[in-house]
């Protein structure tokens, strides 16, 4: 296997998050809820972590994890092709642009929780995050591609016009290396918006057995340990699903510039 | 019309109010090398971008281009710099994909080593030197299988061993294509050309005049 991209691996030197200013926060954290001295106002770090153990243990967790996950990696999947697709349409047809514009500046717009309580309107609360992560997904990556678009290098385009280069290998090695850095920071913008988004549309609709409806739950009972803990892991996911998602589409975008 | 020239005829080309040609003619001989010589600003680069169908002329028309597969070098190498220089050069010959055939891999390493660009073939572009970039683009322009190939300015960067390489090249793989260079240089016209057409303004009719030092070995 001959590799057509050049070796970056010398200057992709890892940047890692420094973990003193974590721990200056916990600190603070904790010294916070030692002054305030109850628990149900503020939990403290290791009364979060104590419980977020216990939580780790039971199905039910995982199963509101998988539930959500499910959901709402469905609606960001689903608002990213919408939002590249429909990106690739406006940059062909201008019809498509002038009708999309709107559309796209009405969504950003819109708050979340009317959107929510419209779409509870229309779709079951199961399916809540799916559509409202879609939202949130889709203007994002449309912007975001449009953009990239809009920044092709018309120089190289040329080029690919004299040669005759196909359309397929057009897009394969010239449009998306210049086009890849915009999809990929509409994902790490939206992935984390999608997250926070999708669960906040389940507080409202507290579909079963999802992280909202556990969200809910904390707030009720007052379990404000609970509620630090369902945040805490709600933050780990995403933030880990960030990662993922990140490192396959480098994965894949360095597969796609390797010839076999 | 006839079969062994590409004719221009009356060609007309504007931006706006600057008026680039209004009325240009001139022949450039199938299967030879024509040298154009004018001044920066005179259109030059211009009737490059119209014979290759990057621009549409806004009248005149040009007679023997039709069936020609065109090939370009231009002004800048306009290198996908993501890609190494290989991979750049096989652009415009991969009709499939990038295809897997060793022996035209094998090829091409040796032309690259043939101008100065042995060991490159897996470098990145955006680490080679402008010299090596305008050799990379002059490779590609002419791997590819095209009967007309228009140079602007192929030499430029390049150091006098260097261009002597590449001319010689050009002139061995181009055998018998019809080539149209651009340059300001006379010595490369001379060198490289079997016509040459000198000019301070790219209107009126052209003339072409046979060089009389053409030669195949530089």
């Amino acid at each position: 296997m001959t590799s057509i991209i050049p070796n970056k691996d010398k200057k992709e030197k890892q940047r890692k998050t420094k973990r003193w200013p974590i721990v200056f926060w916990l600190m603070i954290w904790q010294a916070a809820s030692v002054f305030v001295g109850q628990e149900i106002l503020l939990a403290s770090p290791a009364a979060v972590l104590k419980r977020l153990f216990t939580l780790v243990t039971e199905p039910f967790f995982w199963q509101s994890l998988l539930f959500s996950g499910a959901r709402i990696g469905a609606g960001f999947l689903l608002g990213a092709a919408a939002g590249i697709a429909g990106a690739a349409l406006a940059g062909r047809f201008s019809i498509a642009e002038e009708l999309l514009t709107p559309l796209v500046a009405a969504v950003k717009a819109v708050p979340v929780a009317s959107f929510v309580i419209l779409i509870l309107i229309w779709v079951s609360s199961k399916n809540l995050s799916v559509v409202i992560s879609f939202l949130m997904v889709f203007p994002i990556l449309y912007t975001n591609t449009r953009n990239g678009l809009r920044e092709l290098d018309t120089a190289l385009l040329e080029m690919t016009d004299v040669f005759q280069v196909p359309r397929p290998v057009r897009l394969r090695w010239v449009i998306l290396p210049q086009l890849y850095p915009y999809i990929r920071t509409g994902c790490s913008l939206s992935l984390g918006l999608c997250w926070k988004a999708g669960t906040a549309a389940e507080v409202i609709g507290i579909p079963n057995r999802s992280i909202g409806e556990h969200l809910y739950q904390a707030k009720i009972y007052l379990d404000t340990p609970g509620l630090f803990a369902w945040t805490a892991a709600i933050v780990y996911v995403s933030f880990c699903l960030e990662k993922a998602v990140l490192k396959g589409m480098d994965l894949a975008e360095k597969r796609m510039l390797v010839m076999k | 019309m006839r079969e062994d020239t590409i004719e221009i005829c009356h060609l007309k080309k504007a931006y706006g109010e600057h008026v680039i040609f209004s009325n240009l003619t001139m022949e450039l001989k199938k299967g030879a090398v024509t040298c154009l010589m004018a001044p920066s600003g005179a259109g030059k680069t211009t009737l490059l971008r119209i014979l290759a169908g990057l621009e549409q002329a806004d009248g005149g028309k040009i007679g023997g281009l039709e069936a020609l597969r065109k090939s370009m070098v231009f002004q800048e190498p306009r290198l996908a710099e993501e890609l190494t220089a290989a991979a750049n050069i096989q652009l415009s010959v991969r009709r499939r994909m990038f295809g897997k055939e060793k022996r035209s891999f094998r090829h091409l390493v040796e032309e690259m080593e043939e101008l100065g660009l042995s060991g490159c073939e897996n470098q990145a572009v955006s680490e080679l030197s402008g010299g090596m970039r305008q050799r990379v683009a002059v490779l590609r322009a002419m791997r590819m299988d095209a009967d007309f190939l228009l140079l602007d300015e192929p030499f430029r960067g390049l150091d006098a061993g260097t261009k002597k390489k590449t001319m010689n090249y050009i002139r061995r793989k181009g055998k018998e294509k019809t080539m149209l260079l651009v340059t300001h240089d006379l010595e490369e016209a001379e060198a490289m050309g079997d016509w040459i057409c000198t000019c301070s303004r790219l209107d009126g009719i052209l003339e072409i005049k046979r060089n009389r030092k053409s030669s195949t070995e530089i």
